[in-house]
């Protein structure tokens, strides 16, 4: 048991990750406020990214940008996966563009963000 | 090494869908649509010189984007499988985009129909990275693209439903995305790479070491179900319904065919070029995909015979189907594999096909959705009744016809796996087979049954549909003609892989 928290303590950044993942995945799952769910989702993208970032990091080091001419590989951390991080952002900048797109929509259809209510009245309507 | 023309082929697809797509964003929108069927057409010659070129040097080959080489660059990877799989899914592509154009004209609003030709180009350049892509991270990528055109694809007609459908697609779409990311993220971390040679040396020394088991089994898990999320695997089916009947039709068969299609087509390279076949076989991963295939094969079914609208027992119907895909992957073996690549193609040509004469069959009757309103349609309109009948009794399994060979196929294999797998799954078949004879059957009955004291009016099919239709048809039956010959290019391809 200690050891576990030992672990856990050491990875902290993949631990705060996870936390903030179990928090976006039920907020999207389990809200039923179109806001919500937004929000959760991207909480649930963010912490894949601190996930994703803090694999590349190594303390003590900087970003791999050459300063005073020192080319030593032990004296930079991993750009790549920052690289993929943003490429991420984008892709989910995008998709929370689309889904508050569809949510504008949704509510000046039928004046709620409650998904259940929107798909109650939604089921009503002519197919 | 010298490099043949013919190799910048599938780079070029991309390049220029790419462009065209950007393209079409400032055109009229017949201009757009031109546009489109200019890129489906480029595209589909590509795929076919690809096909020619790879079938003839009987190899695949590595085409490295940009001027970094492996393991830093990024690379896509041609063979004949993949060549072989997009030309069918361009054929698609091609007669929905055509078959579905009035409707789509009459769905859609004007000024938007621009967007929507954007995102049928979308589809189209995700469909070829996806198929194509040597790079696990470009894969997510093209993933997220293909996700973000499919529901713009879903919420075209801006009905209520369509937009509510739109919704849902995008929430379980987007999980599946994010568990497949975390899946890369485990996996770059325990090896350092996202090429798929380097990865697959990595695993495989990995594996032979034993060091990592426990992340390299969540990385095969988190994967697998996020790819099977995504795909529409039961018990994550919830979403598709409702998508695959609020869009357009062309939107419909395009979703059905295509985009679920190329997740399962990633799913079995990442399998083969990334974990290792056998590895796969040895984690015991293909057994939970057998048992929710079968579930998904048998309860995707009875949704459909209890479907009321004719589109929505067609996209039950895909439920069932994408469950035969899972079955034979999870027969564990090669030809369990060869069967569910083949079944990707064949489930694509035929339920496009339902998807699209099932529209018009639609409007002959007075635009109903009603399954029971469809009586004595084959009288208003013969074309699209005859391609509903082709479609319904091929799913049905009757010789000649595509699906047919997919049965045989997944029987023998299911022979070879032999004991608990062989029960399971013939009864699961010989259950689905029945309930799919009930429904389609059923429904294609009353369409030579005459309305009594009517006579029945022609409705005269236009010019594109009856192209898009014939062309499904045609296509269907090249597919099970010439059946051999693309199971030859297929498993010549698949012996690519490794």
């Amino acid at each position: 048991m200690g050891a576990l928290i030992d672990r856990l303590l050491v990875n902290y950044e993949s631990t705060a990750s996870v936390i903030l993942f179990c928090i976006g995945f039920s907020t999207l799952l389990m809200n039923n406020n179109l806001i919500k769910k937004i929000i959760g989702m991207d909480i649930m993208d963010a912490s894949v990214y601190l996930f994703l970032a803090c694999q590349g990091y190594i303390k003590g080091r900087t970003a791999p940008i050459i300063v005073d001419g020192i080319q030593s590989v032990e004296k930079y951390i991993n750009p790549i996966p920052a690289g993929l991080v943003l490429t991420g952002i984008v892709v989910s900048v995008s998709v929370t563009a689309l889904m508050l797109a569809l949510s504008i929509r949704l509510y000046y259809r039928y004046h709620t963000l409650n998904l259940d209510e929107i798909i109650a009245l939604a089921g009503k309507e002519e197919v | 090494m010298h490099m043949h023309f013919v190799q910048n082929f599938p780079f070029m697809g991309i390049l220029l869908t790419l462009i065209c797509a950007v393209l079409s964003s400032v055109l009229r929108p017949r201009a757009a649509r031109v546009v489109t069927l200019f890129v489906i057409a480029a595209v589909t010659c590509l795929t076919a010189g690809t096909l020619a070129y790879t079938v003839s040097t009987g190899e695949s080959y590595v085409y490295m984007m940009g001027h970094f080489p492996a393991p830093w660059g990024n690379e896509i990877r041609a063979g004949s499988l993949e060549a072989v799989s997009l030309l069918f899914f361009m054929g698609v592509i091609f007669c929905a985009f055509v078959g579905g154009k009035e409707r789509s004209f009459q769905d859609i609003e004007e000024t938007k129909y621009n967007i929507f030709c954007i995102l049928v180009d979308l589809v189209i350049l995700s469909l070829q990275a996806l198929v194509y892509t040597n790079d696990i991270f470009t894969a997510f990528v093209f993933i997220e693209i293909n996700t973000l055109a499919a529901a713009g694809l879903v919420c075209m007609r801006q009905t209520g439903r369509s937009l509510v459908a739109s919704v849902r697609y995008m929430i379980m779409n987007l999980l599946g995305s994010s568990l497949f990311l975390i899946g890369i993220v485990i996996l770059y971390t325990i090896t350092g790479h996202l090429l798929m040679e380097p990865l697959y040396d990595s695993v495989q020394l990995l594996v032979a070491s034993g060091e990592y088991r426990v992340p390299l089994l969540m990385v095969v898990a988190l994967i697998t179900v996020g790819l099977s999320l995504k795909s529409a695997l039961f018990p994550f089916d919830k979403w598709l319904p409702g998508a695959y009947s609020n869009s357009t039709p062309t939107g419909s068969a395009i979703l059905s065919s295509i985009v679920s299609k190329g997740y399962i087509f990633l799913l079995i390279k990442i399998f083969y070029r990334v974990i290792g076949i056998e590895n796969i076989f040895a984690l015991g991963i293909c057994d939970v995909l057998f048992v929710f295939g079968v579930i998904g094969m048998i309860m995707g079914s009875v949704s459909a015979v209890r479907a009321t609208t004719t589109r929505m027992m067609i996209a039950y119907s895909s439920v069932a189907q994408i469950g035969y895909v899972y079955v034979a992957l999870g027969m564990r073996s090669e030809a369990g594999i060869i069967c569910a690549l083949w079944h990707i193609v064949a489930h694509a040509l035929t339920k496009s096909m339902l998807f699209v004469s099932a529209s018009a069959l639609d409007a002959a009757s007075g635009g109903t959705h009603k399954r029971r309103d469809l009586r004595g349609v084959f009288y208003r309109n013969p074309l699209a009744a005859l391609a509903f009948t082709l479609g319904g009794v091929n799913l049905v399994g009757v010789p000649l016809l595509n699906v047919f060979i997919t049965k045989v196929m997944l029987m023998e294999a299911a022979f070879d796996a032999g004991g608990l797998h062989m029960a399971i799954t013939l009864t699961a078949m010989v259950i689905s087979t029945l309930l799919n004879a009930k429904y389609f059957l059923g429904t294609i009955q009353t369409f030579f049954t005459p309305k009594r004291d009517e006579q029945a009016v022609r409705v005269k099919n236009s010019f594109s549909l009856t192209v898009g239709l014939v062309g499904f048809i045609v296509l269907n039956f090249l597919m099970g003609i010439f059946g051999s010959q693309v199971l030859d290019i297929m498993v010549s391809g698949l012996a690519c892989f490794v």
